[in-house]
């Protein structure tokens, strides 16, 4: 169908109409007839409407689609693409790195004055506290995001049960809290300790695997440490989880209202909202972390190591590189910043359970790895602001409700949204949107080169 | 003794099942090479269109006869997954042939959540249930107050699977169809270079898995009688599990591979603990990968630089 392309209109239309009958095929009986319980049991309702809003919509898709990429070859045709150059392109930086040295200071000056502007536009902290709760959201993914970078980004290990090292960060913070009364400046390194011994645990079985295996793998690796917190009751309170976990403290003084507080100490008037910018600063500092330990490890030759491993692993160990601790330090330092996100999420919400440690959660925190371009600092923290902040304003853009009905909720559509995402990033970007590379060593001058040039093509 | 025949006939229907769903995955390794995560969640659309076409054919239609109703509705499912695995295929791997090594992985990741959500959505988070379709049963041994009973679930289950899988063992290996997948499997280039239309026999492996994971979704949703959306995850883990015992690429493989799972957790269940029998699958599923990578069937696999 796509691949005779000829552009004449009727034949676009019959190419269309294909695609459109195949939605059709699909929707039956999925989305023609829902089901829902009834008195006597499951009843169902008829949606045939919302199926032919389906396929026209599909079929109006592919005519753009098809219009567009009719135009394109048109133009292909009359200049010679870079791809029959015989020799390297040296491509002009592309707008994708320009977003990428404008977006850090952007991001950096947003990142760091946000409780300031977000208190300036809504009146006040109190009111801009749903800005700040969502910046706190979105940091925490941007620091797992940075932090699976490592893994899969530089080191080209794929991962997907990184988010068993969160879980692990965030009951060791929960219990040695709840039973032994440590504060959280305390168990901060130790869950990322504890996290990184996880790490090598798990990693070093999985050592001679590569690709799918090891990806499948891990995956086994962090279904099991959730299963085993559901089942453990005695430990980890099972699927009830851990509640009335201790909050943060101003290093020490707590955000109280007595005397002893952190209002009363620096002479200010009390406020609820002060720990939540505690926090929201608190993760900020610690994603910045994640990030310059990320940029400096890179030019070490323990990163050099673990870029070199992702582009080839038998050339690696050809030229004396320790693939063990390689691998090995990349999994315990990424899940060792996963631990420190993961105690961070269980001082902020004060209650955790399993329920928030499963493979979707996973699945998106490698969803904005892959978008971000796997490797680049700037594009994972595009693709966490774009990827969990975006459905939360889209919730509260009115006329989306009108559009589609009452009782709209983007957030039902999310992860639907992600799974799209995810695929259509890799049949159209499968090199991320930031898919430019600046090689960490070089003779002269630094020039940045595509992504497209990199051999492993994440580089 | 009893309770050892119970388990043994519960775990072999079981076992059924996900030999069904782990020779879909196998088949789609072992010609291109890629695990299809999506796999799963092919199969849990599958026991909802099944769900659906039931429920119209039995509340709307008025069909009484159980036999021919699930007769449609198993021709039905089975047509309409494989055009939800050909579009699958279609859009979310073809284009990714000659990409990176993990680019499919990962947008099959994408597929998966796509279908889970895309289901949760249209049909909602609800557990669904059905009216129970097929009941009754043979007690073939009674002794101290425990029945070993062999239900007619179960025995359609198990024929079920025998059947499909007799024919589908004749299509890889008697046809022309199954001959050329063999040699895609083999070298996809030189099958090319020989005249085989590679894109097309991939196009229909897929077909063929999804075709099979459909019959593993009637028959699931007939044997529990409830499905949700969430209901991919687990059993395509569990099949994908028993297809890499079994050794990836190897159909009797993934079939012995899903019937030693199905007893694995069915025993375990019995004799362990309830609650840890996922866990069980995955470990297995890691220790195999870790130290027998090749599976019980499967070819060590020798890699070229």
């Amino acid at each position: 169908m796509a691949d005779a392309r000829t552009s004449s209109l009727p034949d676009i239309l019959r190419d269309a109409g294909l695609y459109a009958l195949v939605a059709f095929g699909l929707c039956i009986p999925i989305v023609a007839y829902r089901t829902n319980a009834g008195p006597t049991g499951l009843e169902l309702t008829p949606r045939w409407p919302l199926v032919a809003a389906f396929c026209a919509a599909i079929f109006v898709l592919r005519v753009v689609q098809r219009l567009i990429l009719a135009r394109r070859d048109a133009r292909r045709a009359l200049t010679p693409s870079p791809a029959q150059a015989t020799e390297a392109v040296q491509g002009e930086p592309d707008a994708g790195q320009r977003v990428s040295t404008f977006g850090l200071y952007a991001f950096l000056g947003i990142a760091l004055t946000l409780p300031v502007i977000a208190s300036l536009a809504s009146g006040g902290l109190g009111p801009a506290r749903y800005w700040i709760d969502l910046g706190i959201l979105i940091l925490t993914y941007v620091m797992l995001g940075w932090g699976l970078n490592i893994v899969v980004g530089l080191a080209g290990l794929l991962d997907l049960g990184y988010v068993a090292f969160y879980a692990v960060g965030a009951y060791c913070y929960a219990l040695l809290s709840t039973t032994f009364g440590l504060s959280f400046w305390v168990c901060l390194p130790l869950a990322g300790l504890f996290a990184a011994a996880w790490g090598m645990v798990l990693g070093f079985p999985v050592l001679r695997l590569r690709g799918d295996y090891l990806a499948i793998v891990t995956l086994a690796f962090g279904e099991i440490i959730r299963l085993v917190l559901i089942n453990w009751t005695d430990l980890t309170g099972g699927a009830a989880g851990i509640s009335s976990i201790p909050r943060a403290s101003f290093f020490g003084i707590p955000f109280s209202a007595d005397e002893d507080g952190f209002a009363a100490r620096f002479g200010l008037e009390f406020d609820s909202m002060h720990r939540v910018v505690f926090l929201y600063y608190l993760i900020l500092g610690l994603a910045l972390l994640t990030n310059f330990a990320t940029l400096r490890l890179r030019r070490m030759p323990i990163g050099r190591a673990w870029e070199a491993l992702r582009e080839d692993e038998i050339a690696c160990r050809s030229l004396g590189i320790d693939t063990t601790t390689t691998k090995l330090t990349a999994f315990a330092l990424g899940a060792a910043f996963a631990g420190f996100a993961g105690s961070f999420f269980s001082v902020r919400q004060g209650f955790i359970s399993p329920e928030s440690f499963t493979f979707l959660e996973s699945a998106i925190i490698l969803a904005i790895v892959v978008l971000g371009g796997m490797g680049s600092q700037v594009g994972v923290a595009i693709a966490a602001v774009a990827m969990v902040g975006g459905p939360e304003l889209l919730r509260n853009l009115g006329f989306l409700s009108a559009v589609f009905g009452e009782g709209f909720d983007p957030n039902e559509y999310r992860l639907l949204l992600f799974g799209l995402a995810m695929v259509a990033m890799m049949v159209w970007r499968p090199r991320g949107l930031i898919s430019v590379r600046v090689p960490s060593v070089s003779l002269g001058e630094r020039r940045a080169i595509s992504g497209a040039h990199v051999s492993e093509g994440h580089g | 003794m009893d309770v050892f025949l119970q388990q043994l006939i519960n775990g072999l229907t079981l076992g059924s099942i996900y030999g069904l769903i782990a020779i879909g995955y196998t088949m789609v390794f072992g010609i291109i090479g890629m695990v299809n995560f999506a796999h799963g969640d092919v199969f849990m659309v599958s026991s909802f269109i099944a769900l659906i076409a039931f429920l119209i054919l039995t509340a709307w239609l008025g069909i009484s006869s159980v036999a021919l109703a699930l007769l449609i509705v198993l021709v039905l499912a089975m047509a309409l997954t494989a055009l939800w695995g050909w579009a699958i295929e279609r859009v979310a791997y073809r284009p990714l042939r000659g990409s990176f090594r993990l680019a499919p992985l990962i947008s099959a990741i994408g597929v998966s959540i796509f279908l889970s959500n895309f289901v949760q959505v249209t049909q909602g988070a609800r557990n669904k249930s059905t009216p129970p379709m097929l009941e009754g049963g043979i007690a073939l041994m009674q002794s101290e107050g425990y029945t070993v009973f062999l239900s007619y679930k179960q025995v359609l289950i198990m024929t079920v699977t025998a059947v499909l899988l007799t024919g589908f063992w004749y299509l890889v290996q008697r046809t022309p169809f199954g001959r050329a997948q063999r040699a895609c499997e083999q070298d996809r280039k030189m099958a090319a270079l020989l005249g085989i239309d590679v894109d097309r026999t991939i196009s229909l492996t897929f077909v063929l898995g999804a075709a099979l994971a459909a019959v593993a979704g009637v028959l699931y949703l007939l044997y529990y009688g409830v499905v949700s959306f969430s209901d991919g995850f687990v059993p395509g883990v569990k099949a994908f599990t028993a297809a890499v015992l079994g050794g990836i690429g190897s159909l009797p493989g993934a079939v012995l591979g899903g019937l030693i799972i199905g007893l694995i957790e069915v025993f375990w269940s019995a004799y362990f603990s309830i609650e840890y029998k996922d866990v069980a699958a995955f470990s297995i599923l890691a220790i195999v990968l870790i130290f027998m990578p090749s599976g019980i069937l499967g070819r060590a696999e020798v890699e070229k630089v």
